[in-house]
């Protein structure tokens, strides 16, 4: 049977640096009870609360920073929660440890895998830790070497694989004790796109026998490509939850034209207000605007016009179509990669 | 508590081991042969020490070499593997509780303490005779004692482990290994302090001290030595006292 994950209201200062891959949000100076150097707090996670579905492939987008890498940690035992719970399936992740490292499987953003041991090794004594015995883990050893094209390897130390080996096998091994739910924190960062869409199926092969996946990413088109629900996070909160079409379809318009001028007025930005087709015009620090319109290239002799004759000269303009890029832009006013 | 988990743990610190068998051995045995070799053979037969120093010498040499393999077996896996190759965090993922894993590297170190021991005797032995005096009158209360050394070492392991960052290695020795050998009465009886009063009470502190003066009580009655009782009950609190800091510095290494 399918298990869902649910997060409720989940917090989370680090007091110190936080752990490679979830460098959390925004950096606050508290001053620490009888100390008198103030102690840097980093609120990672401010009131995330989440449901992911039995059965789902579920993406938590964001930048780098937003809270993704912490959100996986408190789900997998790794974070402790500064407040707020955290559950899988019926499991609270924080009073029964055990019971939830049985139902995960975890690829972590940068890769563990035990440098003393071989590629082979590192599956077999993995699912040991897990109770398989001897006999089905040899096999099922076998079996996902093969599938993740590992075989040749099987018996090779790990130390000097690439990146794109490394992440396979990371992979590999979290399916090897068959766990309920996957997750994988940026898989495929650093990836070529050959290996990334071999990734890409084997993580929609885990899907369809039944078991829920949850990603983390900063990549737009994985998260289009790959997730039925998304959850937009950033400062450590969800912003937008749906599907990518929901989404998606959520932008005013769809479109975005972002402009570049010389000499803005406030004139300009209501002039292009009142185009045809234009849903919402958001001028941006004296140098340009970000338009939101249901149409694209249609609207540029309008803009060209409006510009010319509010005493300005357009010097840039770019047209994106409905993303999920747009959609971040839309909320938060930042680019993804910023 | 998962058994299974536990085994499993501890087979793949066997299996890494017995890959590293070689390197093991020299990292283990070479330096205390070549101290027992210069010291016991070349500085007694060239008359500079007394031949009675070949017993003394003897069970500080053991008490060394199980506690650095203890502490080297434990905490030197743990320094890169929770900064450097993070490796641990699969057997944290394992369905145990963190704790658990934790005393897993104890066992597995200080097994390796007790098989450094019990095999620095014999060659210690053939390097130094003729001329040894050993005898284990009690070979229950040798027992205790090796395993209470064994399992005071793989403690602070873990405890050195999980509170050093990997750049401060050479600091390790120089601050807490070196010191340690020097004042733990290894190459010398802790009455042998008596006329420098301040630095005999000041070395009680070092663990290290219960360690030799035990193997000298077991193994070589015949010279002065603290006595058995006290031992024991230094050994006993070290033992508690480094395995709840190593426990405590581990958890807050291996949960964020």
């Amino acid at each position: 049977m399918a298990v869902g994950v649910r997060t409720n209201d989940l917090r989370k200062v680090y007091n110190s640096a936080a752990p490679t891959g979830a460098v959390g949000g925004f950096i606050a100076r508290a001053e620490a009870k009888g100390s008198k150097q103030p102690k840097t707090q980093i609120q990672a996670l401010d009131g995330l609360s989440l449901e992911i579905l039995p059965g789902e492939i579920f993406g938590l987008l964001g930048p780098n920073g937003a809270g993704k890498s912490t959100t996986v940690g408190v789900l997998t035992t790794r974070v402790r929660p500064t407040s707020g719970q955290a559950w899988i399936g019926d499991h609270e992740v924080w009073k029964e440890q055990a019971q939830v490292k049985r139902l995960i499987g975890v690829v972590p953003q940068r890769p563990n895998l035990d440098f003393s041991l071989t590629a082979r090794e590192i599956l077999i004594f993995h699912a040991a830790y897990f109770g398989m015995g001897s006999k089905q883990r040899n096999e099922r050893a076998d079996a996902l070497l093969e599938k993740f094209k590992l075989t040749e390897r099987g018996n090779q130390m790990v130390r000097g694989f690439s990146g794109g080996l490394l992440q396979r096998l990371s992979i590999a091994r979290a399916m090897m004790h068959d766990p309920q739910v996957l997750f994988l924190d940026e898989p495929s960062a650093g990836l070529d796109p050959q290996t990334r869409i071999l990734l890409w199926e084997l993580i929609r092969e885990y899907h369809s026998a039944g078991k829920t996946v949850l990603l983390t990413t900063h990549n737009m088109e994985e998260a289009d490509a790959l997730c039925q629900r998304l959850a937009i996070v950033d400062h450590g909160k969800v912003i937008a939850l749906g599907t990518p079409g929901e989404l998606k379809a959520s932008i005013p318009g769809g479109f975005l034209l972002r402009l570049r001028f010389s000499n803005p007025t406030g004139e300009l930005v209501q002039r292009l207000r009142e185009l045809a087709g234009v849903r919402e015009v958001i001028a941006s620090d004296g140098v340009g605007a970000d338009i939101y319109a249901d149409r694209g290239g249609s609207l540029i002799p309008g803009i060209a016009g409006a510009v010319s004759s509010a005493g300005a000269e357009l010097l840039d303009v770019n047209i994106s179509e409905p993303s999920l890029e747009n959609l971040f832009l839309h909320h938060t006013g930042r680019s993804l990669r910023d | 508590m998962n058994w299974k988990a536990f085994g499993a743990m501890l087979a793949r610190d066997a299996h890494v081991a017995r890959r590293n068998a070689i390197q093991l051995f020299l990292q283990t045995f070479l330096q205390p042969l070549l101290f027992v070799f210069i010291f016991g053979r070349v500085m007694v037969g060239s008359g500079y020490m007394p031949v009675a120093y070949k017993s003394l010498l003897l069970p500080g040499i053991i008490a060394i070499s199980m506690v650095f393999t203890g502490i080297w077996a434990v905490a030197m896996p743990l320094i890169a593997e929770f900064q450097w190759t993070r490796e641990i965090e699969d057997r944290l993922l394992a369905p145990i509780s963190v704790g658990w894993v934790a005393i897993e590297k104890v066992i597995a170190g200080m097994l390796q303490a007790l098989v450094a021991g019990l095999v620095v005797i014999p060659l210690a032995w053939l390097v130094l005779r003729p001329g040894v005096e050993i005898s284990i009158p009690s070979p229950l209360t040798f027992a205790v004692v090796i395993l209470l050394v064994a399992f005071f070492s793989a403690c602070g392991g873990l405890a050195l482990g999980c509170s050093m960052n990997q750049q401060h290695i050479g600091l390790m020795f120089s601050m807490v290994i070196t010191p340690m050998v020097f004042f733990g009465c290894t190459y010398y009886p802790w009455s042998a302090l008596k006329t420098f009063p301040v630095l005999q009470r000041a070395v009680l502190i070092n663990p290290l001290v219960y360690a030799s003066e035990g193997m000298r009580a077991t193994l070589v009655p015949q010279f002065p030595h603290l006595s058995l009782t006290a031992v024991l009950i230094a050994l006993v609190f070290f033992d508690l006292l480094l395995l709840v800091v190593g426990l405590r510095q581990f958890e807050k290494k291996a949960i964020s």
